[in-house]
């Protein structure tokens, strides 16, 4: 019956590439829903009242403020804090794991970096409420300890495993002659990382970094609980901020479906959607031509 | 040159310093929750309904059951799709457009905010498709989040079987489907399962996306259908951290983590051992 068995075969084919599409799907569908709830905003705010406006507070009696530049503002302050603090401490730790540490130590850590990115994000904000914020209050003589600098340590502690684990790829993804060659002329270890091993992974390290850079602005639980979440334009470090996603997060629950608001606050998703969209399709242009550039 | 080695000597030691940080702050957090919330852990606290007038008579028995039907629901829903879009994307895809859309398509999920993923959920799967909060729309929610990771994972351990394995299946006239199913799959199959059960554990700790799809703070009864809401550990300890007035509410909530931890630490492990042992089996 070798009819039969081709059909059955094409059937199989069918069915596996039909759920492959599913991906593809799921990524158009979120566009679509953000798009076309998000864009309802702009038929009644104007986009620069909503991109540049200072305040944002839709249940204000009477004139109700729509500007989300102090969150937008609130996302990059933790943001670039987060990574202050990941950058150093990820590539010092892929350069230990990949050139300096011995089989054995590196077989140990890698499995213990993997277990912190396991850690669920809410026990990480739930330290940070718990332990860290105190702490911080106690060491800078602050009222509260809920504020960017605290938010930016736990933000910090969840992006710095994958840029560990990418740098470290591409560091350990390099050719053994750059390394043999470096050494033959006299070069010490670090001499050899520094000349020859970091400027040949540059571009995967600066995708690592933007990779990070992704997870920190998309990073929900450790700024709604930890960063205070004040509305209020921050003007320091220690100032407690309320980042998009934090803000969304309060804000979602308690709004009436279909409303302004609710329009408003899926706008503000969007936002989210396309800054996370650029800053990861970049990393993975980066990181291909960075794969493609020592594959042989 | 003396002067380069005590460079080098002082870069790497700063270097062996920042990583092993890694490994303090990882024993640091969980020797703290454990210090601390080992101390509400009892058979009351883990198998009798949530007290909402004073949490000390209660337990958080709800919250586990919800956790553990959401991390079936994910698992019912996402690992079926990804295994099935991984098999297709290293056994049968043509390189052309639509495949490398596709991989794209996957690469940049993996990328996109939990709470992004969230107010998908709440606007397609709750008010769209009319699922309202429940275990069945926060399931799908957190089942299109997974997708990407199970995806990745998979076709890594599709990719470590030979290719020989396929070649010499070929050459003695089997088909396609024969050849994946007798010479890959079951090459394949235990790291496919361990790639996807990490990523379900990394779903069951969200919270993020389900405070808008269905979770509550407080139920009396348990869900009985996928329809109910439901209670979840992450959401509860949540709550209990920020939103609660009870005294007794940062033990709680310490304990509560401690149980979420558990239960994704026996989820990895049990399938880890799994693993081992469906390893031990490999004859190449």
């Amino acid at each position: 019956m070798p009819n039969y068995r081709n059909i059955k075969e094409k059937l199989i084919e069918l069915l596996l590439s039909t759920a492959s599409i599913t991906a593809l799907l799921i990524l158009i569908g979120i566009f679509v829903f953000l798009f076309i709830t998000g864009i309802r905003t702009f038929t009644e705010i104007s986009p620069t009242e909503f991109f540049l406006g200072n305040e944002w507070n839709p249940t204000a009696y009477g004139e109700p403020k729509w500007g989300i530049l102090s969150l937008v503002i609130g996302t990059i302050i933790v943001t670039f804090g987060s990574l202050v603090i990941a950058i150093p401490l990820g590539i010092a730790s892929a350069v230990y794991l990949s050139e300096i540490a011995k089989p054995k130590i590196r077989e140990t850590i890698k499995p213990v970096i993997e277990m912190i990115a396991g850690i669920p994000s809410v026990v990480l904000g739930l330290i940070g409420i718990l332990f860290l914020s105190p702490l911080i209050a106690k060491i800078f003589g602050l009222s509260s300890g809920l504020n960017a600098f605290t938010s930016s340590i736990i933000v910090g502690v969840m992006v710095l495993p994958t840029i560990i684990s990418i740098s470290e790829d591409v560091l350990t993804s390099l050719p053994n002659e750059f390394r043999e060659s470096s050494l033959a002329l006299g070069a010490t270890k670090w001499q050899m990382i520094r000349m020859t091993l970091l400027p040949a992974a540059l571009s995967g390290i600066v995708a690592a970094i933007m990779l990070g850079l992704g997870r920190a602005v998309g990073e929900t639980m450790g700024v709604l609980m930890v960063a205070g979440n004040s509305r209020a334009m921050p003007i320091s470090f220690f100032d407690p901020i309320r980042p998009m996603t934090a803000n969304i997060a309060i804000e979602i629950k308690e709004v009436v479906k279909g409303s302004l608001h609710y329009e408003a606050l899926f706008a503000i998703g969007l936002v989210l959607f396309v800054m996370t969209f650029v800053v990861n399709f970049i990393s993975d242009i980066i990181i291909e031509k960075q794969v493609r550039k020592y594959k042989w | 040159m003396v002067n380069e080695y005590v460079r080098q000597n002082i870069y790497f030691l700063l270097f062996r310093i920042a990583t092993f940080l890694s490994v303090v702050f990882l024993l640091f957090i969980l020797l703290y929750i454990l210090k601390e919330g080992i101390g509400v852990i009892d058979i009351k606290f883990l198998t009798s309904m949530w007290s909402h007038r004073d949490i000390t008579q209660g337990g958080i028995f709800p919250a586990i059951i919800g956790t553990i039907f959401l991390a079936i629901g994910v698992s019912i829903i996402s690992i079926p799709i990804g295994i099935c879009t991984a098999i297709y994307l290293n056994e049968y895809a043509k390189e052309n457009l639509l495949t490398r859309t596709i991989k794209l398509a996957i690469r940049n999920l993996a990328g996109v905010p939990s709470i992004v993923y969230g107010i998908f959920g709440l606007a397609f799967f709750v008010l769209f498709l009319k699922l309202g909060g429940s275990l069945i729309a926060a399931s799908l929610t957190l089942g299109c989040m997974t997708l990407p990771w199970i995806i990745t994972a998979s076709e890594e351990a599709l990719k470590s079987v030979p290719l020989s394995f396929r070649e010499g299946s070929y050459a003695l006239g089997a088909t396609k489907w024969q050849t994946v199913r007798k010479n890959v799959l079951p090459h394949s199959f235990s790291g496919m399962l361990t790639g996807s059960i990490l990523g379900i554990s990394r779903a069951i700790g969200e919270t993020a996306p389900i405070i808008m799809i269905g979770a509550t703070f407080f139920m009396g009864y348990l869900p009985s259908s996928p329809f109910d809401k439901f209670m979840a550990l992450p959401y509860h300890l949540f709550i209990l951290a920020t939103q609660h007035s009870s005294p007794y509410a940062r033990e709680y909530a310490l304990g509560t983590s401690l149980v979420l931890i558990a239960l994704i630490f026996m989820l990895n492990s049990g399938f880890f051992i799994l693993r081992y042992k469906l390893r031990k089996k490999k004859e190449w």
